[in-house]
């Protein structure tokens, strides 16, 4: 079995260069994931909650290929993607969906909270905007440290609302840290559209409160993401600060699991799924030759066929032990 | 040394010691806080170890939390508790599970400095001690001194600890003088037995401490006194094995009458030394009101040295719970 930082550099041929296969076939994984994660919470087989991310696939996957292992991201509760793409298992996010210690946090977590230190995925928060100050933090530390690390702080449109959002941003730009806040503008705060909560339809235009840099990226196709994204990378790596991003992007499903989005306005999914980032990527990479159908469905196959393979062992994984409950409240080593 | 400056003391040694530790907050660096419990420090390690922010409380405990994971030992300074109330989200919902929620992979070592309590005439939002906000967070150790010694030897130890500690400074004392031992080395969870004794166990904490000890002196009684210091994990076995000894508990707190640690005291003693106790085991407590602005009223807001004193003959003596002041004297029920 591949580890998670394996699995990551499964995404590159080189250290510049992305595997566009890789990359696609990666998507298709958390699009399944995602379906077969509804499906078995509507079949009671999983307890709590869900979100998820299906039509954010290209951003996740931007993400993880212009970041290095060795950064960091505060994610969010919709979190299953991120994971997947940054290399995290099929197997190790199910289980922590199912609650089994083989999970990437021993069970404890849940859907909403994935980590995996190998990955740089610090642990997923699930609250709105509990991850931005986190991110700036870390990248406080990088730059105290003289490294040239970055710290991204990814989250949802809803959050630009919220006074961590701020108070982070602000802090950033004074101290020109090292940190990229990514807003995953999917149109929907919880069951409330955006235009029903927020003033403006250009959420990046509030980092001109900060005199920080910002741009808007089409967040359903990943090389618009890779490209926006990789300029502020390298700004922070630089060492001239913080940049704000809005990828544009749109959630196909409801928030959680308990919402059917019946609030859409006539035709806007429909209209949404034309850009579809899976459709797009396709599209692409047929296009530049690297893709047929005969190839799609292979790999439609076998995205159905990983997953499959990550539930029933998720399955039959063992559960955590009591023991386990008591054993990382308090810690005598410094780790991380 | 004042208290203040044993906790300058301990910041400048643990700054020297290791280099990874860092220090922010509002005006520390400076204005060498509004305390002076930063004097000399920006001036010592410079401005990329010490720093002023903004007025953003969220942004930088959350900033601490993530530096911290990052392999850092930020201390920041809160500059009245109740300023923890807009970013108690990044202690107590980040800071306290990230090493649960990430199964053991980061750990959290920062630590929260914060001015508390009442006395100094700052009114109902600069004067509470708030350690019931923090103290049932799973994940959060929580400490506080009583003395210029615990202050250097405690903010050390939490410093050096790899978990997210909340260390409470009782503000009255800032300016109170008291010998220092820089060698003398404290453990976070393990209470300072003050004074010996056979009629009773005092237990307190903070400012509480000096009070209780003057109240004991005052009542001519033989009693043990226990500054708990740390109240995440509290000091369960010095605390029974006193209470068996002694026969009588009685705890002495700030924090208002519904809901204080003291009730935890309590209820695990009388649950754990119920054959053992000659009398009923009580607190001595503010009452169920905000601290209120008058030097009258604040004076009998917080327990005295003479009501205390008064409790302790009361219990010893003839084995009563005695009623607080505000029934008593019919003010209130």
């Amino acid at each position: 079995m591949s580890t998670s930082l394996e699995r990551r550099n499964l995404l590159k041929t080189s250290e510049s260069k992305t595997d566009e296969i890789a990359c696609y076939e990666r998507m298709l994984e958390i699009r399944e994931f995602e379906r077969r994660t509804n499906e078995l919470f509507a079949a009671g087989e999983i307890r709590g909650t869900t979100h998820l991310c299906v039509g954010e696939e290209a951003l996740n996957l931007g993400l993880a290929t212009v970041l290095n292992p060795d950064d960091v991201i505060a994610a969010t509760y919709r979190s299953h993607g991120i994971a997947l793409a940054f290399g995290l298992s099929p197997r190790s996010v199910m289980a922590e969906i199912m609650g089994k210690s083989t999970g990437c946090a021993g069970g404890i977590g849940g859907s909403m909270h994935m980590c995996d230190s190998s990955v740089g995925v610090l642990p997923t928060s699930a609250i709105i905007g509990g991850g931005m100050p986190v991110a700036a933090g870390a990248a406080l530390a990088f730059q105290i440290q003289k490294k040239k690390n970055v710290a991204v702080a990814y989250f949802g449109d809803a959050a630009t609302n919220i006074g961590a959002f701020h108070e982070s941003m602000n802090l950033a730009a004074i101290w020109k840290l090292p940190v990229i806040f990514v807003i995953n503008n999917n149109v929907y705060g919880e069951y409330t559209r955006i235009d029903l909560s927020t003033p403006i339809e250009d959420l990046h235009i509030r980092a001109e409160s900060y005199a920080m840099p910002h741009a808007k990226l089409d967040g359903m196709d990943i090389y618009a993401v890779q490209s926006g994204m990789q300029e502020a990378i390298d700004r922070a790596r630089r060492g001239d600060g913080p940049t704000l991003i809005e990828a544009k992007t749109y959630r196909f499903s409801g928030h959680s699991r308990a919402d059917q989005a019946l609030y859409r306005p006539e035709g806007e999914l429909e209209m949404w799924q034309k850009r579809d980032p899976i459709l797009v990527t396709e599209q692409a990479l047929t296009k530049k030759g690297l893709l047929d159908t005969a190839k799609i469905e292979e790999m439609k196959a076998k995205a159905v066929a990983t997953v499959d393979a990550a539930i029933v062992q998720a399955k039959s994984d063992p559960e955590p032990t009591a023991k386990d409950m008591f054993s990382h409240i308090f810690t005598s080593q410094k780790v991380g | 040394m004042r208290f203040r400056q044993a906790i300058v003391a301990a910041m400048t040694d643990e700054m020297t010691a290791d280099e990874s530790v860092i220090f922010f907050g509002e005006d520390v660096a400076a204005a060498e806080g509004p305390f002076k419990t930063s004097e000399g420090l920006l001036d010592t390690f410079g401005p990329i170890r010490v720093r002023d922010t903004p007025i953003s409380e969220m942004a930088f405990t959350g900033a601490a939390v993530g530096a911290a994971m990052m392999g850092m030992r930020p201390v920041i300074e809160i500059m009245f508790m109740e300023f923890l109330g807009v970013a108690l989200d990044a202690l107590v919902t980040e800071g306290a599970k990230m090493h649960y929620l990430s199964n053991g992979e980061y750990s959290v070592p920062m630590v929260v400095r914060a001015s508390c309590g009442s006395g100094l005439g700052f009114g109902s939002q600069h004067s509470q001690t708030l350690e019931n906000w923090v103290a049932a967070t799973p994940g959060l150790k929580v400490v506080q001194p009583s003395d210029a010694q615990s202050a250097y030897s405690l903010l050390r130890a939490s410093i050096q600890d790899n978990n997210p500690v909340m260390f409470l400074e009782p503000r009255i004392l800032y300016a109170e003088r008291g010998e220092v031992d820089t060698s003398l080395e404290m453990e976070l969870g393990k209470a300072r037995m003050l004074q010996e004794g056979s009629d009773a166990t005092v237990v307190s904490l903070g400012n509480m401490v000096n009070v209780a000890r003057e109240a004991i002196k005052e009542s001519g009684l033989s009693v043990e006194l226990i500054d708990l210091a740390t109240l995440v994990p509290w000091d369960r076995q010095t605390v029974l094995s006193s209470v068996k000894k002694t026969g009588r508990l009685i705890v002495v707190e700030e924090s208002p009458w519904s809901g204080g640690w003291g009730s935890e005291i309590v209820s695990y003693v009388a649950s754990h030394a119920f054959s053992a106790l000659k009398s009923a085991p009580f607190r001595i407590t503010a009452p169920d009101v905000p601290v209120p602005y008058s030097g009258t009223l604040e004076a009998r807001y917080v327990p005295t040295a003479t009501n205390v004193a008064l409790a302790l003959k009361e219990a010893v003596k003839e084995n009563k719970v005695p009623q607080p002041w505000w029934i008593t004297e019919g003010v209130s029920k």
